[in-house]
C-alpha cells in the first residue's frame, strides 16, 4: 500500500499538471512559471545537500534570462532552443567565476557572498540603462520553435509542455547526480569535510561542481521564465527572488528533487490566488504557511508525505528545513 | 638486508606560542612495521601525526615519504601518495550508512566519479564489502554510522582508511573510547586487517597493554622530543620510561 502511494501520488501530480491547462487554460502560464521557478529551486536544493544556503541564486536566474533576451533582441525574435542554450551557458560561465570565489566560504559567509554578487549584478542591470533597459527591463519577443513561427496560444501550449518535459528530465538527472559518488561527496561537506579531505578529495572542488550544476538549473529556469513572461527586468536578479527560491525549497522539502516542484507549484498558486482574493494579506498568508511548515513539517511537504507513507525523511532535509 | 624507509622526519620543529610541541624530531619509519608512539599528555605525539598527515606544517624540518619531500603537501595530496589516517574520534559521514561510508572512500580512491552512476553500483562495491568483512562489520553494512557503538565506529574509520589502499596508516589511539572488555577484540581485528592489507602502521597509544600486544617497535615521546626507540620489551621495561610515562610495570 505504502509503495503504491509513493509511486502513484507523484505520478498523479505529474498527470494533473499535464492535463490541467487543457481543462483550465488560464492556469497554463501560471504552471509554466511555477515549473520554471521550480528548476531554479532545484538548483538551490542541490546546494542545500552540502549544507550551504545561497541567498543570491537569482543571479543565475537573471543572467540567463537577460542572455536569452539579448539573443532574442539581436536575432529578431530568436529561436527558442538557442535562447535557452545561450542562457544556460551564460549562467554556467558566470557560476565558474563566482563559484571559484564563494566555495572557499561556508554557511552565513557563503550565503551572504552570493547575495552580494547578485546585488552587484542587480545594480548593473539598473544602471546600464542603454543596454539593459534599466528598471523597465527588456521585452522578449516570441521566439521561433524549431524554425516555426507560432501564434501566441499555440506557442504558450508548446512552451508549457516543453517546460514540463525539461522539469521532469532535470529532476531525474539531478536525482541521479545526487545519488552518484560525487553527489554523495557533496553531501559529506555538510557532515564531515575533514574526512572528505582525508579521502584525497578537495571539498572546494566538490562544492564547485555542485555550484555549477545548481547555477545551470537556475539558468534554465531563468531563460524559460523570460520566454514565458515576454519581459525581463532587474527583479529577476533581486535578492527577494533569491529568498523566494530558498522559501520554496523549505516549503517543498529540500531533501528530495520533487520538493522543488511541489513547493513551487503550491507557492505560485497561493501567491496568485491569495493576491487576487486577499490582496492585502497574501504575504501574511505565505508567512503563516512557512511558519507552520518549519514548526510542524521541517522536512517540507515532500518530507511530510514521506513520513505519512512510512518512509523515514532524510536527516538532510530535516536539518535543511531547520 | 636493509629495510626500506617509508617515511622519514628530519629536524621537525613546531611551536604553539611558547609551547614546544616538536623539537628536532628525527625518525624513520620502516616498511612492514607497526610502530607505537607513547608518551605523557602534551608530549607532541598527535602533533607529529598531524604534521606527517599534512594537517600541520612544521616551522622547521622536513618530512619525506617514499624518498620525496611531502612537508608542504595538503592532506588530500598525501592520501593520493599512500598516507592515510584514522582518527582518535572516528571521522565518519554521519548521514550515510556504514557501507556508503566505505563506497564513498572507494570512489574517492579510484577517482572514477561518473555523475550519473549510483553510489551503490560503483565497481569498487565488492572490494568495499570485503573490507567490511575484514573488520567484521558486514552485519552492520546498512546501519547508519550515527547509531554505532564506539568500537564499531573505530573499525569503520579504519576500514575507510584501508579503502584508500595506503602504504602507511597513522592511527591516533585506535582503541580509545572502546569499552575495556572489547579493546583487545577490536585491536585483534585491526591487526588482522592491517596484516591482510599489508599496511605499515604508526599509532599513538596510552594503553601499554595494547602497545605490548600490537607494536613491534615503540618510540617514546616527551616534551616534543623522541627519547627512546626500540622493541617493546626493551622500551617498556626501561626504568626511565616506567618512571616518566607508564608509572608502573606492564
Amino acid at each position: 500500500m505504502q509503495f503504491n502511494l509513493r509511486t502513484v501520488v507523484p505520478s498523479l501530480i505529474v498527470l494533473a499538471v499535464a492535463v490541467l491547462p487543457l481543462l483550465a487554460p488560464t492556469t497554463q502560464v501560471l504552471l509554466t512559471l511555477a515549473l520554471s521557478k521550480g528548476l531554479a529551486v532545484l538548483g538551490v536544493i542541490v546546494l542545500l545537500q552540502a549544507g550551504q544556503v545561497s541567498f543570491g541564486h537569482a543571479l543565475f536566474f537573471g543572467v540567463s534570462a537577460y542572455a536569452a533576451a539579448f539573443v532574442g533582441k539581436g536575432f529578431g525574435g530568436g529561436e527558442l532552443f538557442s535562447m535557452l542554450a545561450i542562457g544556460v551557458v551564460a549562467s554556467l560561465a558566470i557560476s565558474v567565476v563566482v563559484g571559484l570565489f564563494v566555495v572557499r566560504y561556508r554557511h552565513i559567509f557563503f550565503g551572504m557572498l552570493n547575495l552580494a554578487v547578485s546585488m552587484i549584478f542587480f545594480s548593473l542591470l539598473e544602471k546600464f540603462y542603454h543596454v539593459t533597459g534599466g528598471s523597465d527591463g527588456l521585452s522578449v519577443a516570441r521566439p521561433l520553435f524549431l524554425g516555426i513561427e507560432m501564434e501566441r496560444e499555440g506557442f504558450e501550449m508548446v512552451l508549457f509542455y516543453l517546460v514540463l518535459v525539461l522539469a521532469l528530465g532535470a529532476a531525474w538527472l539531478t536525482h541521479r547526480f545526487l545519488n552518484s559518488p560525487i553527489g554523495n561527496m557533496m553531501r559529506t561537506i555538510k557532515t564531515n569535510e575533514v574526512r572528505l579531505e582525508y579521502l584525497g578529495v578537495s571539498a572546494r572542488n566538490t562544492l564547485l561542481v555542485g555550484y555549477i550544476v545548481s547555477a545551470g538549473l537556475c539558468g534554465l529556469g531563468g531563460a524559460l521564465a523570460a520566454v514565458a513572461q515576454g519581459v525581463v527586468t532587474p527583479e529577476y536578479a533581486w535578492w527577494i527572488r533569491s529568498g523566494e527560491f530558498v522559501f520554496i525549497a523549505i516549503l517543498g522539502g529540500s531533501g528530495s528533487v520533487g520538493g522543488a516542484f511541489v513547493g513551487s507549484l503550491l507557492y505560485e498558486a497561493v501567491r496568485t490566488y491569495a493576491s487576487a482574493f486577499a490582496g492585502d494579506v497574501w504575504q501574511m498568508i505565505l508567512g503563516i504557511v512557512l511558519l507552520f511548515v518549519i514548526l510542524f513539517a521541517p522536512s517540507g511537504i515532500t518530507g511530510l508525505f514521506a513520513r505519512l507513507t512510512g518512509r523515514k525523511a532524510s536527516p538532510a532535509s530535516e536539518e535543511a528545513g531547520q | 638486508m636493509t629495510e626500506r624507509v617509508l617515511l622519514e622526519a628530519k629536524g621537525l620543529e613546531i611551536r604553539f606560542g611558547g609551547v614546544v610541541a616538536a623539537q628536532d624530531i628525527n625518525i624513520q619509519i620502516h616498511e612492514g612495521h607497526n610502530l607505537a608512539i607513547i608518551g605523557p599528555n602534551g608530549a607532541g605525539k598527535t602533533t607529529f601525526l598531524n604534521i606527517c598527515t599534512g594537517y600541520l606544517k612544521p616551522h622547521k624540518g622536513k618530512v619525506f615519504f617514499d624518498g620525496k619531500d611531502v612537508t608542504r603537501l595538503q592532506p588530500r595530496h598525501l592520501v593520493r601518495r599512500g598516507v592515510a589516517r584514522a582518527f582518535q574520534i572516528p571521522q565518519l559521514f554521519t548521514e550515510h550508512s556504514v557501507l556508503e561510508n566505505l563506497l564513498i572512500a572507494g570512489a574517492a580512491q579510484s577517482r572514477r566519479w561518473s555523475p550519473f552512476r549510483p553510489l551503490h553500483q560503483i565497481p569498487e562495491r565488492k572490494a568495499m564489502l570485503h573490507l567490511l568483512d575484514m573488520v567484521k562489520c558486514s552485519h552492520i553494512a546498512d546501519r547508519p554510522v550515527s547509531e554505532l557503538p564506539e568500537g564499531q565506529r573505530k573499525l569503520v574509520d579504519i576500514a575507510i582508511a584501508l579503502a584508500l589502499k595506503p602504504k602507511l596508516l597513522f592511527m591516533d589511539e585506535p582503541t580509545s573510547g572502546v569499552a575495556s572488555s572489547e579493546k583487545f577484540e577490536v585491536l585483534d581485528i585491526i591487526a588482522e586487517a592491517l596484516t591482510e592489507a599489508k599496511v605499515t602502521s604508526v599509532f599513538v597509544e596510552h594503553d601499554m597493554g595494547i602497545v605490548d600486544r600490537f607494536a613491534d617497535e615503540v618510540a617514546v615521546w616527551n616534551r616534543g622530543e623522541v627519547l627512546f626507540r626500540g622493541p617493546p620489551d626493551d622500551v617498556l621495561n626501561h626504568p626511565d620510561v616506567i618512571r616518566d610515562v607508564i608509572g608502573e610495570e606492564v
